[in-house]
C-alpha cells in the first residue's frame, strides 16, 4: 500500500477540523454564522460554494465517464458548470432578496401556502438523499481502491463518519473550511496532471486511440469481477486473474459497457440525441434546485453581491472542470485495465502511480489525489446532510423553536440512513449517472417553481403544486424505476433513464396551465413580493 | 400568531430585511413603489421585464452556442473529424472553450443587470421636476 496515503488523509482531516475550530471562534461572537459570512468577500464565499459543489461525482465520476464513453459525456462537466449560469441569469439576485433560506421557505414567501411548503419538503429530502448516494458510492470506491477492502464497508464507514460529524456539530458549514477544500481539490488534480502530461511527452506521446483499440502500457494483471465473455468468445469467471504483457490489446469484455475507437473519439456514437439533450436539460436547469446550493446564497449581503458571487463560482467551477477530462483521456493509455474491471471511477486515484511508477513521485501524487477525493466527499456530503437534516428538523419533526439538539441529531440520522442503504444497492452504477438522476428530479420540480415564481406574477399555489407533482413526480418515478426496477428494453430505457427532456417541459406546462385555471388564488400581496424580489436594496424600500 | 393575549407581549421574530422595509418613505416615487400605486406597479413591471428580457436573450445565446452543438455533430459528422493542433474539434469545444464562453456570458449579464438596476434607481431617486 502507498505509504503517503494515510498521512495525507490525516492532514486533510486535521486542517479541516483546525480551520473549523478557528472559524468557530469568529462565529461565536455574532451568535449567527450567517451574519459572520456576510463579512466575507465574494471571492471567499464563491470558493466556499465551489468547494461544497464539487463532489465525488465531479472529482472521480467525470474522469471515469470520459475514460469509458469518450466525448459524449463531456456534456456532464459542461452542464455542471452551465447550471451556475442558469442560476445566475434567472435566480441568484431575486432569491437572495426574497430572504428565503431553503426551498420550502421560498414557497412560503412567494405563495403563502403551507401545503406547497410540505410538498417542497418531500422533494428536498428526496433530492438530497439521491445526491448523497453517489457521494457515499465514491467513498466506498476510494476505500476499495486504496485499502483493498470491501466497497460496502467504505460507503458505510464514511456515511457514519459524516453523520456523526454533522450530528455532533463537528463540521459546521463554515465558509473557510469549504473554501480550503475547493483549493485542495483544484491542487490535487492540477499538480499531478502537470507531471502526467510531462510523462506523456517524454514517453514519445503514445496515441490515445490506437487503431487496434486500447493497449496495455505495462505488464498488467487483471482480476475478473464477474463471469463474462472476452472478445465475445472466451468465457472467463469471477476471480480469474489474467496477465497481459505491455503492448497487448485490451480485450472487449461483455460485462462492461464502453466505447472504443471512433465511438469514443467522435460525438454521436450510440448515445442518441434524445439522451444528450435530456442530459443538457437536467444539468443546466437542475443546479438551481439542489438543496445545499440554495442555502449558501443566503450568506451574501445583498442581491448584487449574490450575482457577483455566482459569477466567480462559475469561473472557479469552470477552471476545475478542465482537469477531469485530461485524467479520463490519459487513463485510456495508462489504466486501460479499468475498462475490463468496470471500476472506471477509480481512474483519478490510480493514474498517478500507473503512469509515473511506484517511486516516491508516483506515490506522493497518488496520495494527493486521494486526499482531494476525501475532501470532495467530506465537503459535499456534510453540506448536503446539514441542509437535508435542517429541513427534516423544521418541517418533518416540526421542531421549530422548541426543537432540541437531540431532535436535530435524530433528523440527521434519519436523513443519512436511506442514502447509506441505497449506496450499497446501486454499487454498479456510474457515480455521475446517479448524480444525473438527482439533477433531473431537481430540474423538473424546483427549476419551474423558482423561474416562474420569480418572473411571473400569475403563478398560484395550486398550479405550482400540480407542476411539481406532474414533472417532479414523474421524474422521481423514472429514477426509482432506473435504480430498483427491472432492466428495460432500448427505446423505453432511454426515456426512463434520462427523463429530463420530457419531464421539465411537462412541469412548466402543468404549472402554467394550472395557475391560469386558478387565477383567483394569486396572492394579494404579489405586487409587494415582486418589488422585494427585484428592486435593488440600495433603495431601502 | 401574534397578539397581546396576556400581560406579557408575545415574542416577535425580528428580521433585518423586514425592519428595513418598514422605514418611512421620503420622496413620492418611493411612496408610489411602497404603496403599490399604479405608477409604482408600472415601474416595477418595467424593471422585471427588462431583467427577464436580458436573461432570456443571453440564454438564447447559450442555446445557440452550446445547445445547437449535438444537433450540428449529428447533422454534419465531418465537423467532428476536423482537427486543431491534433485534437478533434468537439473535444476542444466542449472540454476547453465552453467554460470561458459561459463565464463571458455570465460577466455580460452581471454588467447589464446592474445597469438596469441603476436605471431603475435613477428613475426613483430623480428630484421632482
Amino acid at each position: 500500500m502507498n505509504p503517503y496515503v494515510i498521512p495525507g488523509l490525516v492532514v486533510v482531516v486535521l486542517i479541516t477540523v483546525g480551520i473549523g475550530v478557528y472559524g468557530l471562534r469568529f462565529a461565536r461572537t455574532t451568535s449567527d454564522f450567517l451574519v459572520a459570512s456576510r463579512s466575507v468577500s465574494p471571492a471567499w464565499n464563491a470558493a466556499a460554494i465551489s468547494g461544497e459543489y464539487l463532489s465525488a461525482a465531479s472529482f472521480l465520476g467525470v474522469a471515469g465517464l470520459v475514460l469509458r464513453y469518450g466525448v459524449d459525456v463531456l456534456w456532464y462537466p459542461v452542464g455542471f458548470a452551465a447550471g451556475y449560469l442558469a442560476l445566475l441569469l434567472f435566480v441568484a439576485a431575486p432569491l437572495r432578496r426574497s430572504g428565503a433560506f431553503t426551498l420550502p421557505d421560498f414557497c412560503e414567501v412567494r405563495l403563502r401556502s403551507p401545503m406547497l411548503r410540505r410538498l417542497a419538503t418531500v422533494f428536498v429530502i428526496f433530492i438530497g438523499c439521491l445526491y448523497l448516494v453517489p457521494q457515499l458510492q465514491g467513498a466506498g470506491l476510494t476505500f476499495t481502491t486504496v485499502t483493498g477492502g470491501r466497497y460496502e464497508w467504505g460507503a458505510l464507514l464514511v456515511g457514519l463518519v459524516v453523520t456523526a460529524n454533522v450530528a455532533f456539530g463537528g463540521m459546521r458549514a463554515i465558509t473557510f473550511v469549504q473554501a480550503f477544500q475547493y483549493w485542495l481539490k483544484l491542487t490535487a488534480l492540477a499538480v499531478p496532471v502537470i507531471f502526467l502530461a510531462l510523462h506523456w511527452q517524454s514517453d514519445a506521446r503514445p496515441a490515445v486511440t490506437p487503431p487496434t483499440g486500447p493497449v496495455f502500457a505495462a505488464t498488467t494483471t487483471v482480476e475478473i469481477k464477474q463471469d463474462a465473455l472476452l472478445n465475445g468468445v472466451d468465457p472467463v469467471h469471477k476471480g480469474d486473474k489474467l496477465t497481459f504483457a505491455a503492448g497487448e490489446p485490451v480485450p472487449e469484455i461483455s460485462s462492461v459497457d464502453h466505447n472504443n475507437g471512433a465511438d469514443w473519439l467522435l460525438p454521436g456514437g450510440d448515445t442518441g440525441l434524445f439522451a444528450t439533450y435530456s442530459l443538457i436539460m437536467a444539468t443546466f436547469l437542475g443546479t438551481m434546485g439542489l438543496p445545499h446550493v440554495l442555502v449558501r446564497f443566503y450568506t451574501n449581503p445583498d442581491g448584487a453581491s449574490a450575482r457577483r458571487t455566482t459569477l466567480v463560482v462559475l469561473a472557479m467551477v469552470g477552471l476545475f472542470y478542465f482537469l477531469p477530462t485530461l485524467y479520463g483521456v490519459l487513463g485510456r493509455i495508462y489504466t486501460p485495465q479499468l475498462l475490463m474491471t468496470g471500476q472506471t471511477d477509480a481512474v483519478v486515484l490510480l493514474l498517478p502511480e500507473a503512469a509515473l511508477g511506484h517511486g516516491h513521485l508516483g506515490q506522493f501524487l497518488g496520495a494527493l489525489v486521494t486526499a482531494g477525493a476525501l475532501a470532495a466527499f467530506l465537503s459535499t456530503s456534510s453540506g448536503l446532510l446539514t441542509s437535508v437534516a435542517g429541513v427534516v428538523f423544521t418541517d418533518v419533526l416540526h421542531a421549530g423553536r422548541g426543537g432540541s439538539v437531540r431532535d436535530f441529531r435524530l433528523a440527521t440520522v434519519l436523513a443519512a440512513a436511506v442514502p447509506m442503504v441505497l449506496s450499497v444497492y446501486v454499487a454498479n452504477m456510474d457515480v455521475s449517472q446517479v448524480v444525473g438522476l438527482a439533477f433531473a428530479v431537481a430540474a423538473s420540480s424546483f427549476c419551474p417553481l423558482l423561474v416562474l415564481g420569480i418572473w411571473w406574477r400569475g403563478l398560484t399555489d395550486v398550479g405550482a403544486a400540480a407542476g411539481i407533482l406532474a414533472g417532479g413526480g414523474s421524474a422521481m418515478a423514472a429514477v426509482l424505476l432506473t435504480v430498483m426496477g427491472p432492466p428495460l428494453s432500448e427505446p423505453l430505457a432511454q426515456v426512463v433513464e434520462q427523463p429530463a427532456a420530457w419531464s421539465v417541459p411537462l412541469a412548466f406546462l402543468v404549472m402554467v396551465v394550472g395557475s391560469l385555471a386558478t387565477k383567483r388564488r394569486v396572492p394579494r400581496d404579489i405586487g409587494a413580493t415582486m418589488l422585494r424580489l427585484h428592486a435593488p436594496e440600495s433603495l431601502r424600500l | 400568531m401574534g397578539g397581546d393575549a396576556g400581560g406579557r407581549p408575545a415574542r416577535v421574530r425580528v428580521v433585518l430585511g423586514e425592519a428595513a422595509a418598514q422605514r418611512p418613505m421620503a420622496d413620492p416615487a418611493r411612496a408610489d413603489l411602497a404603496e403599490q400605486t399604479p405608477i409604482g406597479e408600472a415601474l416595477v413591471k418595467g424593471l422585471v421585464r427588462a431583467q427577464l428580457a436580458l436573461a432570456i436573450r443571453l440564454s438564447l445565446v447559450v442555446a445557440a452556442g452550446l445547445g445547437a452543438l449535438p444537433l450540428l455533430f449529428a447533422v454534419a459528422p465531418g465537423v467532428g473529424q476536423f482537427k486543431v493542433l491534433g485534437v478533434n474539434l468537439p473535444w476542444l469545444v466542449l472540454g476547453l472553450a465552453s467554460f470561458p464562453f459561459l463565464v463571458v456570458i455570465g460577466w455580460a449579464y452581471v454588467r447589464w443587470a446592474e445597469r438596469n438596476e441603476q436605471d431603475f434607481t435613477a428613475v426613483i431617486c430623480r428630484p421632482e421636476a
